[in-house]
């Protein structure tokens, strides 16, 4: 900095350590929370360090799961948002490349409109069209299937946008020099554009990873087959029990599994994280 | 958004779009028509007929007093949410932005809660504000005195809510400061302190007014995300709940259609909260980039 003021840099570390135990207290107390037994958690005050039931807790969710989800076993749910993140995130990145492929290095009729459409996705989140949109999945028969989870949500404005701006910036003279060599589109796309690419996909695949992982009214409000239902959205269940009071060690435990995984693609991948962040939202 | 050299082919580039098109027509376009047709008719609760009717439901939810404070308290929500989130996410980013040695440790412990999906965001303050056995209820209880009950005090479910929405959402206003205040020259600061400006002055009269297109953008997205991403919070915790209080509109979409099954108002508030969206994301690609700029 410009000048030395030990009095604002002892300032500088309270408000960021202030900000860190912020951050961090909620997911502390839910990891000691799942680590001691039911009775622990019925009065305050509540214990702020680990229990010894970590191994038990953990093993009946991951295996036997609760009753007040139908008792599918969390490592069940687990998968099912594994699935539904993945089919999301390559979904969108596959048809958001090939769209502005298509969009950039191609003059067609209606390029124009294909371009405004994609755009207006941007503005109808699923949550303000919800039981028109649930009317075409029924009709489609695709409740209670992976393809009703995945497909409806793997339009993506942002996406297209992100590639599209991208491959504007690649130098006509690579287009150029791929003609004289005779490669079509096709062998272009594949051997030139994909590469290029690298970077931006991979750090788009975490945001939209995230944002798979996280989805929440859309799976509950398809999924009426416990079998199928994700980590995210099963956690409501455990918390809305009408008058019973929820399983609190079991709900945390929950809780720290749903959000193990975006947690760590974060925390190992920051750098893409933020370059992916940056980007997906100019 | 043009290039010079492009390929020739008179089917491929449909072929390539197709998979998009098809899907946004299917999945976004069609419903939100459908949307918009039904919030002109009255449906029955079977669905066995139904009857054109005008403006009859817009004007209707515009009548209903519990329409109208849902609106005031989806404003108060939005706000609060916004003010919160922003506000401490730029004291984080400046204080970041002065340390060297330890930013990258502080930017780590800073910026994971983004992947925290917002309905476990939701379940983590409820269990933490939870009134028998919260570990912050406790703490309100026993060193201010504040009696919590969130299940039966709406402004207390309401705050619950706002905290963590606003928990949630500080990664992410904090990357974007951090970007910011990155991005301006070393170069304008030490020529104020050369000029006796201190580092409030240097702030407000330097450092802030370079931010605000960081700022004006942050608005948007954050309004936009406590408008329509809260929902998993809400619907995880409170239920809209106690008596309404905590019901947003993007609640109430769901609630009227789903609960309630009165399709024709659902699809009115629906159409309403379309035409939100639509005002923001013009104010952000219009507005925002041509006024806010040095």
């Amino acid at each position: 900095m410009v000048e030395n003021r030990p009095l604002a840099a002892i300032l500088t570390h309270v408000v960021l350590i202030l900000g860190t135990l912020f951050l961090c207290f909620p997911v502390w107390v839910a990891v000691v929370a799942s680590t001691h037994p039911g009775e622990a958690l019925v009065r305050s005050p509540i214990p702020l360090w680990f229990g010894d039931k970590a191994w038990e807790n953990y093993s009946q969710l991951l295996s036997g799961g609760v009753p007040s989800t139908g008792g599918v076993p969390l490592s069940t749910m687990l998968g099912n948002s594994l699935i539904m993140a993945i089919g999301i995130t390559v979904g969108k990145i596959a048809i958001s490349l090939t769209s502005a492929f298509a969009i950039v290095y191609f003059r067609f009729p209606f390029r124009m409109l294909f371009f405004w459409l994609i755009f207006i996705t941007l503005m109808l989140p699923v949550e303000v069209r919800i039981l028109p949109t649930y009317e075409v999945v029924a009709r489609l028969g695709m409740l209670n299937s992976y393809s009703g989870l995945i497909i409806p949500l793997i339009a993506s404005a942002t996406a297209t946008f992100l590639f599209r701006q991208f491959f504007l910036t690649i130098p006509d003279e690579l287009v150029e020099a791929a003609r004289i060599d005779g490669a079509g589109p096709v062998r272009f796309f594949f051997d030139i554009l994909l590469p290029l690419s690298r970077t931006n996909i991979a750090a788009l695949f975490i945001i939209l990873f995230i944002y798979g992982w996280n989805q929440y009214l859309w799976p509950f409000l398809i999924t009426t087959d416990p079998d199928l239902y994700t980590i995210v959205m099963g956690i409501q269940r455990m918390v809305n029990v009408g008058e019973a009071i929820p399983i609190w060690h079991y709900t945390m435990g929950t809780a720290v599994l749903a959000m193990l995984p975006p947690v760590l693609v974060v925390l190992a991948m920051q750098r893409l994280f933020v370059k992916g962040l940056v980007e997906s939202e100019k | 958004m043009h290039k010079r050299v492009v390929f020739q082919n008179r089917w491929l580039p449909f072929l390539l779009v197709a998979p998009q098109i098809a899907v946004t027509l299917i999945f976004f376009i069609w419903p939100a028509w459908q949307a918009l047709e039904t919030s002109f008719y009255l449906e029955d609760a079977f669905g066995f007929s139904r009857k054109f009717v005008g403006f009859d439901n817009f004007t209707r939810l515009f009548a209903d007093a519990g329409y109208l404070r849902s609106f005031w308290r989806t404003l108060v929500f939005g706000v609060s949410v916004t003010a919160l989130s922003m506000g401490m996410a730029l004291a984080l980013a400046v204080a970041a932005n002065r340390v060297i040695r330890t930013a990258t440790a502080y930017r780590t412990f800073l910026i994971w809660p983004y992947a925290v999906a917002p309905a476990l965001a939701g379940v983590l303050w409820f269990f933490m504000m939870n009134p028998s056995l919260g570990i912050v209820a406790y703490m309100l209880e026993g060193t201010f005195g504040v009696d919590w009950n969130h299940y039966i005090n709406g402004n207390q479910a309401l705050i619950l809510v706002i905290v963590a929405a606003a928990w949630k959402q500080i990664s992410y206003n904090f990357l974007f400061f951090l970007a910011g205040l990155q991005s301006i020259p070393k170069s304008l600061i030490e020529a104020a302190a050369i000029d006796g400006a201190g580092p409030a002055r240097r702030f407000w009269t330097i450092v802030f007014p370079l931010l605000s297109p960081t700022t004006f953008f942050l608005l948007v997205v954050n309004l936009v995300y406590a408008f329509f991403d809260t929902f998993a919070i809400i619907h995880a915790t409170t239920n809209g709940g106690p008596a309404d209080a905590t019901s947003i509109l993007v609640y109430k979409v769901y609630a009227t259609g789903f609960v309630g099954q009165d399709y024709g108002s659902s699809a009115a508030q629906s159409v309403i909260l379309m035409a939100l969206v639509v005002a923001m994301t013009v104010v952000q690609f219009r507005f925002i980039e041509r006024k806010v700029q040095y």
